[in-house]
């Protein structure tokens, strides 16, 4: 799968996780919770989106992983291979 | 009672209406809110659900945490507010509680997550993370002070199917005892999301039906079968007749008095002589006579020994009252559990401003074990004047609830 198609899967969760918000504009650089209404029950929440829908587990020292969009794919990417 | 409480605000979804003047209306006209409904495993069954806009009041994302119990006591909490004309703000959000009657909480998430887990090879791990806040007991009320604000307490009563009466009285003892100046008050109810509610009244023979669903409830008619489930809630928001007077505010009625006991006696039969000790107690605490009473609102929930008992005490206290006219909402409605008894009354209150009195409908044959003089059934009855209403609501258990509003 490539990086693209992950940072769709993302994309998807967040979109569910925090319906109010507008995604267009994201930066893949910037941290999700300075750009967006997030706290720690949706990282959660992401988290058991991704073990749900895809399989893909995140352990809890991982969590930090998923700070920014970039870091996100950058970390699940060799998840999805 | 030391303080003269009053209902100065009115938020409601129910099967028939979003508002007052909705439902209102739909009551007069004897419109059913009742259709066939897909409910899981069972297939169409009647039922009452509400089409209010769940967004209007929410976020998307408070409501996917949160519960449909709590999307509609969210609605009800904002729509009593605006009736009311009262805004939350740094002055007042510490004096205002939020007491909630609820039949049972719970088990629409649980049963829920349950289906989702069988669906998920049985794999706990995909268990909600929200299922522990969705489903304290104390979750619809809460999910109202997150949603305006409110700091001051909030809990909610489990009541059974008294819990709409319930909310409105502890809201009022709440402000006898000082805790609050404000409470919004009243009951909700998500049954219908469920389908172990629907299974379990049919186990018990106890789930109303007709070829037609909005016959499908249709109490003291002698073919009568059961309960139709109803999701609803009502709130209202009251304060002391100074304060409503010192705002200008409209005033819906004045709580005069209010009683509730136990039977006793079983888990699921009423008991006739507790529910007339309670009616009695009511009235008594009001410091009227029954002949005071303009309208009588039953419990009425359509089970053929339930409409029975209640009708035994209702008559053994009304019989001799010539003015006091009876009706029932659960024809229209269905039976919406935790919300019942506040939506009940909402929907008599305008009798006050217009002198009507709603009929029960689907009677098509009168049970004669439930007849008596002055029941206002299938058609609107005017009358020159309403003062006085009394409004019923009971439950599983044996838990009995009589409330007494006064027009002012």
């Amino acid at each position: 799968m490539s990086a693209d198609d992950v940072k769709k899967i993302v994309l998807d969760i967040i979109a569910d996780v925090a319906p109010d918000e507008e995604l267009d504009d994201l930066k893949d650089e910037e941290s999700l919770r300075e750009q967006l209404d997030l706290d720690s029950m949706d990282f959660l929440d992401i988290v058991m989106e991704l073990r749900k829908r895809h399989k893909v587990e995140v352990p809890s020292e991982d969590y930090p992983q998923l700070a920014t969009l970039s870091s996100c794919v950058e970390y699940l990417t060799p998840k999805f291979a | 009672m030391n303080k003269r409480i009053v209902i100065t605000g009115v938020g409601l979804t129910s099967p028939i209406g979003n508002d007052l003047e909705t439902m209102r209306k739909n009551l007069i006209a004897g419109n059913s809110g009742i259709g066939a409904h897909e409910i899981r495993y069972m297939g169409q069954r009647p039922a009452g659900f509400c089409d209010f806009d769940e967004f209007k009041h929410q976020k998307k994302k408070t409501r996917r945490r949160g519960t449909r119990a709590g999307s509609i006591a969210i609605h009800c909490a904002n729509e009593a507010l605006i009736s009311a004309g009262f805004e939350i703000n740094d002055e007042n959000r510490d004096k205002v509680g939020i007491f909630l009657g609820l039949t049972e909480h719970g088990n629409v998430e649980t049963e829920e997550e349950v289906y989702q887990m069988h669906q998920n090879d049985l794999d706990y791990n995909l268990w909600s993370i929200h299922h522990n806040p969705r489903t304290v007991a104390n979750s619809p009320a809460g999910e109202i002070t997150l949603n305006l604000g409110v700091t001051g307490p909030h809990f909610t009563v489990g009541s059974a199917c008294a819990g709409g009466n319930m909310g409105l009285i502890q809201g009022v003892q709440q402000i006898l005892l000082g805790e609050v100046d404000y409470a919004l008050c009243g009951g909700v109810s998500e049954s219908p999301q469920t389908f172990g509610i629907f299974a379990a009244f049919n186990a018990q023979g106890a789930l109303g039906s007709h070829e037609d669903p909005k016959k499908a409830s249709r109490p003291l008619c002698k073919t009568r079968d059961g309960i139709v489930i109803s999701e609803g809630g009502c709130l209202f928001f009251i304060e002391t007749l100074e304060s409503a007077e010192k705002r200008n505010a409209k005033i819906y009625g004045e709580i005069i008095g209010y009683a509730y006991n136990s039977d006793a006696s079983d888990f699921v039969l009423p008991n006739a002589g507790r529910q007339m000790e309670c009616m009695h107690k009511a009235i008594k605490r009001a410091n009227i006579s029954k002949e005071d009473i303009d309208i009588v609102n039953l419990h009425a929930t359509g089970t053929v020994m339930g409409d029975i008992n209640e009708m035994k005490a209702v008559r053994e206290v009304f019989q001799s009252s010539k003015k006091s006219y009876v009706n029932f909402t659960k024809g229209h409605i269905g039976h919406s559990m935790g919300a019942a008894g506040a939506l009940e009354l909402a929907g008599n209150l305008p009798s006050f401003e217009d002198g009507i009195v709603h009929p029960g409908i689907n009677v098509e044959q009168i049970d004669p074990e439930c007849d008596m003089e002055n029941l206002v059934i299938n058609e609107a009855k005017e009358t020159n004047d309403v003062n006085i209403i009394l409004n019923n609501s009971f439950g599983m258990l044996g838990i009995n609830s009589s409330l007494i509003i006064k027009k002012v």
